[in-house]
């Protein structure tokens, strides 16, 4: 099973040629649909089959490399086109194969009727073929191609209703804004890539993982590599500077909003640090650099998230909150504790979205919020699933998320002290507020909405059994990861799972402070006590006295506008980078550089010649009598010749 | 004969050979241009027969009766074309017989 | 100073003076005189150079023959008196002479560099004996014998040539 590896990612992209070259023939939506879908289905029992099959190989065994064909040969440089299956990657494809595969049989029930539907299955066809190519990937250029492939999806996906209006703009806008950002990112990590082959002398992960414990390589390099390898991170996962991007990404269908922004797209980054672990664990102050962008990246996006009044933008500042949980355990050490967060995170993210898709659906496109309210009553199903997500997402103890997130916490504890875990926490208690928050306007209290106009109803199976399957799992998925001081040195299967990925990494780091397994249950009991406090305000406020909420924000009136506003980054963006770059380009570039300068040299070469050429045409008169005269000029010429060589 | 040295000699003809070249290109007059060309050939004949006589080898000599042979005939030749041409046009005026030019 | 070096300085500052005056008269046919009188002068130079044959030679075929048929070909063509020498083309013509000067002044200085009078040896003996007609007619008549008979097929091909080409239209 695991030489078919390469199946996994070619039988996405037949499916996209199949949808996107025949698709628009192909009327009938149930073949496309299950064309699209059944190609991720079969990767994923692919995928499920080679991780069985490494399961039962011994530890040392477990990391093979399946190759298909030399791609780049130049020089040097040799860069072969294959994957390297082990248990960082198996991890990951499960995510990406099993919550994907969810989300196209959700998505053959959202987009139902929409004119545009094999397009869609074609995109995500070929977003999961990027995918799959950026985690099975075994050297960097083929982690850039599938990282510049799920750049290229997501505009395409973001983009999809390309004629429909988006907040002050269009969607297209937005998809621009997303490729843009992207790529500012993704020059950084090309400028790491560049210093890992300068460095190195190769791109192949075990080689430059193994070089990157025996060669003498200063700690500078290093860090130069990992801070450019992060830009290309906060680029692809939305962490500061370089979030602004996933709120408007919004724009897009929701199942894309919770595949490739909730649950695997925005991971890559996190994936990547992982898989560079040594590098990142040889420069200590990137490290600090990479906790601290996550940790703030955290707080601030839970922050405009308490205010914001569409579903699928509280959604939105909820995953970049998120994201920044798991650098922030990247960045404190505790990789296996950012990849355990991702698998817990594309759980209950996707589902959430899924699950707000399902409201939308029901509320006929309905977004905002304030417009909604009791609804539990008319979709149970979604309110279900939704509230499972929401508890799991709380930090709740007995779902997944309590787990992953407490990782989290304890290894700001230990590594980063009382700030980093105090931050965290008032972060976690924002999320378990601005969820519940959520939850209760949407289907607590009561109906907002026009009761005549508006039918709110449950979605089709197609829709709800995704959403079930996905809340079993942001129930049960947090076991394999149970905290050690519970379950001893080893109970941690997850942990233990990807220690060996891990190891060069950890060897490197200083060890972790020892802190005795009473501050952590102490910590653990004051976590839950503090986020179910923040949960029981929630429902308080919003269900019960609404007036509190309304009263606050009058009296904050400017903080309150602030976060609603997003801090102005945006707009901060625009007036400080967009405009001047804007202009700069129409005035000096254009005008002055390429009209005058550029066309100028090429014209001006060319007027030179012309007239050049008009005045030596002249000696060619047709008079035996001026070329009499330019001959006795060559004879002249040749007797000084001679002169001067005497 | 060696009284007089052998650079004077040639000297004036380069001097009359140059004088020729000038008259070759700014006269006008076909027929003054042939005369010019007539008197560049005797500077080269002047600098044959210099060097003729101080070697003391005749074979100078032959040559420059073949030149004047050659002239002869050239300057028959190009007379003839001259009035032929003139039958023409009515002008040796060489600026105005330029029927290459285009 | 000897009778040559006298007699050199005069024939060649006749022949230089006759050579410039041939080139800027307005009259072609003074033109034409004047460049008899520079043939003459030649003749005389040969004549101080011991080539006797060849100085006669000039004077008969030059002097004599080439000359009298520029001024019969002059008188048939009745051509008008040119304007002045430099009223067209003014550039063009100081142009030309600058380069004439350039390429005397140039060749002048490669003479005297080279030097010949040392370079070469002189052979007074045999110089007087060059000039014979009888030791230029023994090379001409047993060394040179095909390019003297050539010579005489050019001169009659230039015979019949000029003959066709200023003949009148054929009848």
């Amino acid at each position: 099973m695991i030489n078919l590896i390469y199946l996994t990612v070619l039988l996405p992209l037949i499916g996209f040629l199949i949808n996107g070259l025949f698709g628009r023939k192909i009327k009938n939506e149930k073949i496309i649909g299950t064309i699209g879908a059944a190609s991720v289905g079969i990767s994923f029992l692919i995928v499920l089959g080679a991780f069985i099959q490494t399961v039962a190989l011994p530890v040392d065994q477990r990391s093979n490399t399946v190759e298909l064909f030399t791609w780049l040969s130049v020089g040097g440089l040799n860069v072969k086109f294959a994957y390297l299956v082990d248990q960082l990657s198996l991890t990951m494809a499960l995510i990406v194969t099993g919550v994907g595969f969810l989300i196209h049989v959700y998505s053959i029930g959202y987009m139902h009727g929409d004119k545009g539907f094999w397009r869609f299955f074609a995109y995500l066809n070929l977003f999961i073929f990027a995918m799959m190519n950026l985690i099975l990937g075994d050297n960097f250029v083929v982690l850039f191609l599938g990282w510049e492939g799920v750049g290229l999806c997501s505009y395409l996906l973001i983009g999809f209703w390309y004629d429909r209006n988006f907040e002050k703009g269009t969607t297209s806008q937005a998809a621009k804004k997303a490729f843009v950002v992207n790529r500012i990112g993704d020059f950084g990590f090309l400028l790491g890539m560049f210093l890992i082959y300068m460095t190195f002398d190769s791109l192949n992960f075990k080689e430059v993982l193994s070089k990157a414990t025996t060669f003498p390589v200063t700690e500078a390099t290093f860090g130069l590599i990992a801070i450019f390898l992060f830009i290309g991170a906060t680029g692809k996962s939305a962490q500061i500077p370089l979030f602004v991007w996933l709120p408007d990404a919004m724009a897009g269908p929701t199942p894309v909003s919770a595949l490739i922004h909730a649950a695997t797209m925005v991971t890559a980054g996190v994936y990547m640090v992982s898989r560079t672990s040594i590098i990142f664990a040889s420069a200590p102050a990137v490290m600090m650099v990479v906790a601290v962008v996550g940790l703030l990246t955290a707080i601030m996006a839970a922050s405009i998230g308490l205010v914001q009044n569409d579903i699928k933008k509280v959604l939105a500042y909820s995953t970049v909150s998120q994201l920044g949980y798991m650098f922030l355990a990247a960045g404190m050490g505790a990789f296996s504790a950012s990849i355990f967060h991702v698998m817990t995170h594309a759980f209950f993210k996707a589902l959430l979205f899924l699950g707000a898709g399902s409201v939308i659906h029901g509320m006929h496109d309905e977004q905002n919020i304030q417009k909604y309210g009791g609804l539990k009553k008319y979709m149970p199903k979604t309110y279900i699933t939704f509230f499972v997500a929401t508890l799991a997402i709380a930090g709740v103890p007995g779902l997944s998320g309590f787990f992953s997130k407490d990782e989290i916490l304890w290894s700001a504890y230990a590594n980063g002290g009382f700030i980093f875990w105090l931050v965290g926490m008032i972060t976690a208690m924002m999320t378990a507020f601005y969820m519940f928050r959520l939850l209760s306007l949407t289907f607590y209290g009561n109906e907002r909405f026009d009761h005549h106009h508006v039918h709110p109803h449950e979605s089709p199976a197609l829709m709800t059994i995704p959403l079930m399957i996905l809340a079993f799992l942001s129930i049960v998925g947090g076991y394999i990861g149970l905290p050690k001081v519970f379950v001893g040195e080893h109970g941690n299967l997850f942990e233990s799972w990807l220690e060996p990925i891990y190891e060069p990494a950890m060897h490197k780091l200083a060890h972790f402070g020892s802190h005795s397994h009473f501050e952590e249950i102490m910590l653990m009991a004051v976590s839950i006590a503090l986020a179910l406090s923040a949960i029981y305000f929630a429902i308080h406020v919003y269900n019960k006295k609404p007036q509190i909420a309304e009263n606050v924000s009058a009296k904050f009136k400017g903080f309150y506008n602030l976060l609603l506003n997003k801090y102005f980054i945006d707009e901060a963006y625009e007036a400080v980078v967009v405009q001047p770059i804007q202009k700069g380009s129409d005035k000096l570039l254009w005008k002055y550089a390429d009209v005058k300068i550029i066309d100028g040299a090429v014209n001006g070469l060319a007027n030179l010649i012309e007239k050049l050429s008009g005045v030596i045409r002249k000696i060619q008169t047709g008079a035996t009598h001026s070329y009499a005269v330019i001959m006795m000029v060559g004879i002249a010429a040749a007797l000084f010749w001679l002169i001067l060589s005497l | 004969m060696s009284t007089v040295p052998m650079e004077y000699y040639l000297v004036l003809s380069a001097f009359m050979f140059c004088v020729g070249v000038a008259g070759v290109l700014i006269r006008r007059n076909a027929i003054v241009v042939f005369m010019s060309i007539e008197l560049m050939l005797n500077s080269a004949n002047l600098t044959l027969v210099t060097f003729s006589s101080y070697l003391g080898n005749p074979i100078g000599q032959v040559f420059v009766f073949f030149v004047m042979t050659v002239a002869a005939a050239e300057a028959a030749v190009g007379l003839a074309i001259i009035i032929a041409i003139f039958r023409n046009k009515l002008t040796v005026n060489i600026d105005d017989i330029n029927i290459f030019k285009w | 100073m000897n009778i040559q070096l006298i007699l050199f300085f005069v024939l060649a500052s006749v022949a230089a003076v006759t050579a410039v005056m041939m080139i800027t008269r307005k009259n072609a046919v003074i033109s034409a005189v004047f460049l008899v009188l520079n043939f003459f002068s030649l003749a005389g130079l040969y004549l101080l150079l011991n080539a006797q044959f060849i100085a006669v030679v000039q004077v008969i075929v030059y002097a004599g023959a080439i000359m009298v048929l520029f001024l019969f070909v002059l008188m048939l063509l009745n051509t008008e008196t040119e304007h002045k020498l430099f009223v067209d083309k003014r550039g063009i013509k100081f142009f030309a002479i600058l380069v004439s000067a350039f390429v005397f002044v140039q060749l002048a200085f490669l003479i005297f560099k080279g030097n010949p009078t040392r370079t070469l040896t002189p052979d007074e003996a045999a110089s007087i004996n060059s000039g014979t007609i009888q030791t230029i007619g023994h090379e001409l008549y047993t060394n040179y014998i095909i390019p003297f008979e050539v010579a005489g097929f050019l001169l009659l091909a230039t015979t019949i040539g000029a003959l066709v080409l200023a003949k009148k239209k054929f009848e």
